[in-house]
């Protein structure tokens, strides 16, 4: 037994020398999003931690960020012209799409959700693939395999699985891949999101999460999903290391998820990173946002533009001026002008292409079902051909 | 040589872990302990952590785990612990294991094999006992398998390991510790062929998976009241071989379909919709099923009441119009 006065002579020395390290505390994100750009484009001190990448990198992002804006919007007029069924914008979080695809590399993989089209067409795909499925046609579009990017995901959540699982083959089979996850705010009150970091966690797969926190599933505020200090905290308890982000900043997105990426590549496990951005746009076409949220605040965060914030900058230090803008510009407009013409061309559908690729081989009853639908073709076109 | 249906299991994963690298087998206690049915025993030690192991206790992890292998090339084989322990998984399982060839037009597929210790007999608890093939069966993109022999259990599980496609593997637990003489390594038919089990000439009796056992004794006790009973064995409710089944119910011109899951929009009212689509006018008597009760399965105390038996099947063959007069039952409908 220790005596009351033991305690009293030894406890200061024991306070200082026994209390072990907080193990939680290298997993915690900064109480404060990272940020390398004030709102008005002004460079705010530099970071050590978060070094920024190289002129001719912030260039290409601030041009990919330009084309991306004008895809998306040009997406959005496809919609109203009935060309795509349905389309879910990202205006406003393009430092956020662009920046994430710019950290990795070609050989990395990217699991996008359905909200990822600017991410996408910044990683180099086609843009007619990528809306391929948005325009109504049965599949993704794009070959996954050959631009290491998986189908963009509906159902929540359920690509961080995927991802975990990617990853980890990856590392056992030897290649030094990392899986990139987008997820979005709604999304990681979804239990796949939990199950798929922590098997990251568990099995040490290079994996960065990176949550664009764009204050809004449909029409449901953050409020309703978490009541943690922020999503990036849901690091902390997969044994998983965390930051946030001012995802309107392209700079900072970029540092912080070139150095997630690092830390995946490297071996140290998955990564969890929230970028606190804006959905400009209604939750889709569909949607009508004014039932849920105000104007003032969408008015605010006009005043955030990621672009707006990126050129500021880049022309105050001389890495963009008058001419490259105007380049970029005229880029995007052809860009888009191209996109608009293939969009209009009338897609051909074969409802025979329908039975292809439900298995690697039909089975006896699609080999029917094939041969009904065949006959209810030619029929129809014989009839067509009498009228 | 004598042989469990949980040792030839056993035996077909440490042979296709033996064939192919690319296989690897996960999921609950799936290591150091061989799992709950010591399926996978002695697999961890043989063939090492990274190619048996243990992961954390989520099914929709284990198989969301297993698309993300696949798409980097791996032939991941999972273990559901129990039938209705799968459930958090439906959502992968549905939305992605069995459609992701065909939203990527064939450029992704996803070889896994999910292994799901599914039925009753065991006297197990609640939430130990589901028949739940139909769930998976009614899902394009999959193929769903379930073998009643010890052969066809080593069999089965070789070929779900190496088949392009996702395969639910169904294990019926009231077979594993039965025992059979069976010589492993084999190969029986392939994926999509039905089994003559007992040939016969007054009806069939189409059964799968824990139905099987029953069917061949029921047919043994019809002996005895004169009737000679074929039993087809299904083998791969998908893909679902009709013609074996529809050249059967042809020739004995009566069928009555056995499944041990609840009947109501199970596996045998479609199989016996397909029979009556393709065999009308060669049969006596309407396509009878007998099934487990439309309940949630029963207390092991009671499960003798809800699962199909040999005396309820011999019912249901004396009811096949042998006298050529309406079925008494529905009468007064």
């Amino acid at each position: 037994m220790t005596t009351p006065q033991a305690v009293r002579r030894a406890s200061p020395r024991a306070r200082r020398t026994v209390t072990p390290p907080d193990p939680a505390r290298s997993l915690l994100p900064d109480v404060e999003p990272v940020r390398l750009l004030a709102e008005n484009g002004t460079p705010l001190p530099a970071r050590a931690d978060y070094p920024e990448p190289a002129a001719e990198v912030l260039r290409e992002l601030y041009r990919r960020m330009v084309l991306g804006r004008r895809f998306d919007t040009q997406a959005t007029a496809l919609t109203k012209q009935g060309r795509l069924a349905v389309y879910p914008s990202s205006r406003g979080q393009e430092a956020c799409q662009v920046g994430a695809v710019l950290a990795v590399r070609d050989t990395d993989w990217v699991f996008p959700t359905y909200r990822e089209s600017t991410a996408l067409v910044a990683r180099g795909i086609d843009p007619v693939e990528v809306l391929t499925l948005l325009r109504g046609d049965w599949h993704c579009g794009y070959d996954p395999t050959e631009v290491r990017t998986a189908p963009q995901c509906t159902p929540l959540a359920t690509q961080c699985v995927h991802a975990a699982g990617l990853a980890h083959g990856e590392a056992y089979q030897g290649r030094d891949t990392v899986a990139l996850a987008f997820i979005g705010d709604g999304a990681t009150s979804e239990g796949d999101f939990h199950e798929g970091i922590n098997f990251a966690a568990v099995f040490k797969a290079p994996v960065v999460y990176f949550v664009q926190n764009n204050r809004y599933a449909i029409s449901v505020p953050l409020s309703r999903q978490t009541a943690a200090p922020s999503l990036a905290y849901k690091g902390v308890g997969y044994g998983v290391p965390s930051e946030q982000v001012d995802g309107n900043d392209p700079v900072a997105v970029l540092a912080v998820l070139t150095r997630a990426v690092a830390h995946a590549r490297a071996g140290k496990g998955p990564f969890l990173v929230e970028a606190h951005t804006y959905r400009m746009e209604p939750h889709t076409n569909a949607d009508d946002a004014s039932r849920y949220r105000d104007g003032a605040e969408v008015d605010a965060w006009r005043d955030r533009d990621p672009i707006t914030r990126l050129e500021t900058y880049l022309r105050a230090r001389g890495v963009l001026d008058d001419a490259a803008v105007a380049e970029i510009a005229e880029q995007a407009e052809s860009y888009a002008a191209d996109l608009r013409t293939r969009m209009n061309e009338q897609p051909t559908v074969d409802p025979l292409s329908l039975f292809d690729h439900v298995y690697a081989e039909p089975t006896p009853q699609l080999i029917e079902q094939r041969e009904l639908v065949r006959a209810e073709l030619t029929a129809a076109r014989a009839e067509e051909g009498d009228a | 040589m004598a042989t469990t249906m949980a040792k030839a299991l056993n035996t077909a994963l440490a042979d296709a872990l033996a064939a192919d690298d690319r296989v690897v087998v996960f999921g609950e206690d799936v290591g150091a302990l061989g799992g709950v049915f010591r399926i996978t025993d002695g697999l961890q030690g043989r063939f090492g952590e990274k190619r048996c192991f243990d992961t954390p206790l989520a099914e929709a992890g284990i198989v969301g785990f297993a698309v993300g292998l696949a798409m980097s090339g791996l032939r991941p084989v999972v273990e559901m612990q129990f039938d209705a322990f799968a459930y958090p998984a439906f959502e992968q399982i549905a939305s992605h294991v069995a459609k992701l060839r065909n939203r990527t037009r064939g450029a992704l597929s996803v070889p896994i094999v999910i292994r799901v210790p599914y039925a009753g007999g065991i006297g197990g608890v609640e939430h130990h006992c589901d028949s739940s093939e139909a769930y998976y069966a009614h899902t394009p993109g999959l193929k769903v398998v379930t073998p009643a022999t010890v052969e066809d259990a080593y069999s089965l599980l070789r070929e779900a390991i190496d088949d392009p496609d996702p395969v639910v593997f169904m294990e019926p637990k009231k077979l594993y510790f039965a025992s059979a003489e069976a010589e492993l390594p084999t190969r029986a038919e392939p994926f999509g062929r039905a089994v003559v089990r007992r040939p016969g000439r007054d009806a069939t009796l189409v059964a799968y998976g824990p139905a099987v056992p029953v069917a061949l004794e029921a047919a043994e006790a019809a002996r005895e009241e004169g009737w000679d009973l074929e039993v087809v064995d299904v083998r791969t409710i998908v893909p679902f071989d009709d013609a074996t089944i529809t050249a059967s119910v042809r020739r004995t011109g009566r069928c009555v379909v056995i499944q041990e899951a609840p009947g109501f929009a199970g596996v045998g009212a479609e199989i016996a919709a397909r029979v009556q689509e393709r065999c009308f006018h060669a049969l006596h008597a309407p396509v009878l099923r007998v099934a487990g009760l439309d309940i949630p399965y029963p207390a092991p105390m009671l499960e003798h009441t809800h699962l199909p038996g040999v005396d309820r099947v011999l019912d249901a063959v004396a009811r096949l119009q042998w006298d050529d007069q309406p079925d008494a039952r529905w009468a007064a409908a």
